[in-house]
């Protein structure tokens, strides 16, 4: 096992990392910029370094400062976390270079999953499908509109280096196309450095089911069940849960195979998440590859009972999973809802600010996922996300009851989070009834025309 | 000097304010320049969002207080426009 080992992110992901390695009896690393020097990881770590300026690039996406705080501190491994570098394979290899184990996929399944159109064409050829789309590069508007005709509208323009929802632009028929195709392509550029577009048909009324996976050296790859994510807004996820309620067995099973068919023949190593869209007919379409800890881990470790960032840290150290398919059962209904620092009646503004009120849910049955306390100031470089409630309970109505007396219990101010509103999603009909899709949060939280964004 | 009192355009949120829509582009607006209602002034980053901070009125732009790349606190003064009569 590492002796020491280096969290290279901030807020809940890294306390919830640390928590993992204490428990582990394994030395542990904090690093924070400017804007985190009061942060709670600085203080539940065994050491902290501080890594730069409150900006990201400065700091959290800084690799040179973060390998030299590594260095200095002589730590064995680094774990990424979510977002930041955690899927950046220039950072993967560097950390190899230095002899520091990189604890996540090795640098070329990191830039695998990072090339969408590069993963479509690996899953189609593995037998999988993809959503109806071009396969090719799209520079051209004009090339893009035979793919259109060919397809169909409505149609999802994406970036090819995108992923995590972003860089996405939906169509509605041709003109739109054309006209849209500039400024996607400006997007791309901007957010990701690289222009390059695909163009997929929208999958209609569809779910967003992911399947988790655990894989090591040695080829042994283990799925930990399905997740169904389908309450989103803008492609960013606010409630998660396992299993999914409105799967058939049957497609369950099917979704099982092709994520260990997709993960095996990728040469995946680590913990991964292959997603999916479900239609109403219960066809599957693959998505993308998460090849890194998701937010939404706690309800797969609550329906499995295994602690998903100590089976990816023993991986990393041991090159093989102590766990076989056999040993994964799966036991009651999970849910976990994001609290995040939005003001949901006015269009999900972001809330930076001291909280000078909080009260945790205390009910013992309840996981609260945090890294905020009363007097910590949200700073406004970094996302949103203040922790996760996640309730656990032998039925979906258990879990839903729990998780409405638990968000009732939850105080969060003066700054205005995601709580009621996720209270309000837990009383739809269609929400209860388990059926519902991407479409429920759009019916719940209507966009108004004044976009800001 | 005109009886016209100038409108201040504060932040709603804290964040970090850029005056022009990518490093390497022209601002969106320089001091003397005239805007429409509604005509993007500046962006405001706050937690990985970006949002358009739109002048309220029509009028010339008579002083730019917040520094391109440069954090701004949640009620601080922008900008001031002297409303077009």
């Amino acid at each position: 096992m590492f002796d020491k080992v280096l969290v290279a992110n901030r807020g809940e992901i890294a306390v919830r990392i640390l928590r993992t390695l204490k428990k582990m009896g394994v030395a542990s690393v904090a690093v924070y910029s400017e804007a985190d020097v009061d942060a709670l990881p600085t203080q539940l770590a065994d050491e902290a370094v501080l890594i730069g300026p409150p900006a990201p690039t400065k700091s959290y996406l800084n690799i040179d400062s973060i390998l030299s705080a590594a260095t200095q501190v002589g730590a064995s491994a680094i774990h990424p976390g979510y977002g930041f570098l955690s899927e950046n394979a220039q950072f993967a290899e560097a950390c190899s270079n230095l002899d520091i184990t990189f604890i996540g996929p090795n640098p070329k399944s990191l830039l695998l999953a990072g090339d969408k159109l590069q993963a479509r064409r690996t899953v189609e050829k593995a037998g999988v499908r993809v959503i109806p789309g071009s396969n090719e590069p799209l520079h051209e508007p004009s090339v893009a509109r035979r793919f259109g005709a060919a397809i169909g509208y409505p149609a999802m323009l994406k970036a090819a280096a995108g992923g995590g929802g972003k860089g996405m632009r939906l169509v509605s028929d041709e003109n739109d196309l054309i006209e849209s195709f500039p400024l996607a392509q400006a997007e791309a550029h901007a957010s990701f450095g690289d222009p390059t577009l695909y163009l997929e048909r929208c999958i209609m009324n569809a779910r967003h089911i992911e399947i988790q996976i655990l894989a090591d050296s040695k080829a042994n790859t283990i799925h930990l069940g399905e997740r169904n994510c389908s309450l989103q807004r803008r492609h960013q996820k606010l409630l998660e849960e396992a299993p999914s309620p409105a799967l058939p067995y049957k497609t369950k099973c099917q979704l099982y195979e092709a994520a260990l068919t997709i993960s095996e023949v990728m040469g995946f190593r680590s913990l991964g998440t292959f997603e999916f869209l479900v239609d109403a007919s219960n066809q599957f379409y693959f998505l993308e590859v998460n090849a890194r800890i998701q937010v939404e881990h706690p309800v797969t470790e609550a329906i499995t009972g295994i602690d998903l960032v100590q089976a990816q840290i023993e991986e990393a150290a041991t090159g093989e999973l102590s766990l076989s398919q056999s040993n994964i059962e799966f036991r009651g209904h999970a849910i976990e809802c994001r609290i995040n620092a939005e003001d949901p009646s006015n269009g999900f503004l972001p809330q930076p600010g001291k909280i000078e009120t909080f009260r945790p849910p205390a009910n013992p049955l309840v996981r609260f996922d945090s890294h905020v306390y009363e007097g910590y100031t949200v700073p406004f470089y970094y996302d949103s996300l203040l922790g996760k409630v996640i309730t656990h309970e032998a039925t979906r109505d258990k879990a839903m009851e729990t998780m409405q007396n638990a968000l009732s219990e939850l105080t969060i101010g003066p700054i205005q989070t995601t709580t009621l509103f996720l209270k309000r999603v837990l009383a739809d009909d269609d929400f209860r009834s388990g059926t519902y899709n991407l479409d429920l949060l759009p019916r719940l939280a209507p966009e108004s025309n004044d976009e800001d964004e | 000097m005109s009886k016209i009192s100038l409108v201040e355009i504060k932040a709603r949120i804290s964040g970090v304010f850029y005056t022009s829509p990518t490093p390497e582009a022209e601002p969106f607006v320089q001091i003397g320049s005239q805007v429409d209602k509604g005509q993007t002034l500046a962006l405001l980053e706050s937690m990985k969002l970006y949002s358009k901070i739109k002048a309220p009125v029509a009028g010339e732009i008579v002083k730019i207080l917040g520094v391109n790349g440069e954090p701004v606190l949640v009620g601080q003064t922008l900008f001031s426009i002297r409303p077009a009569s």
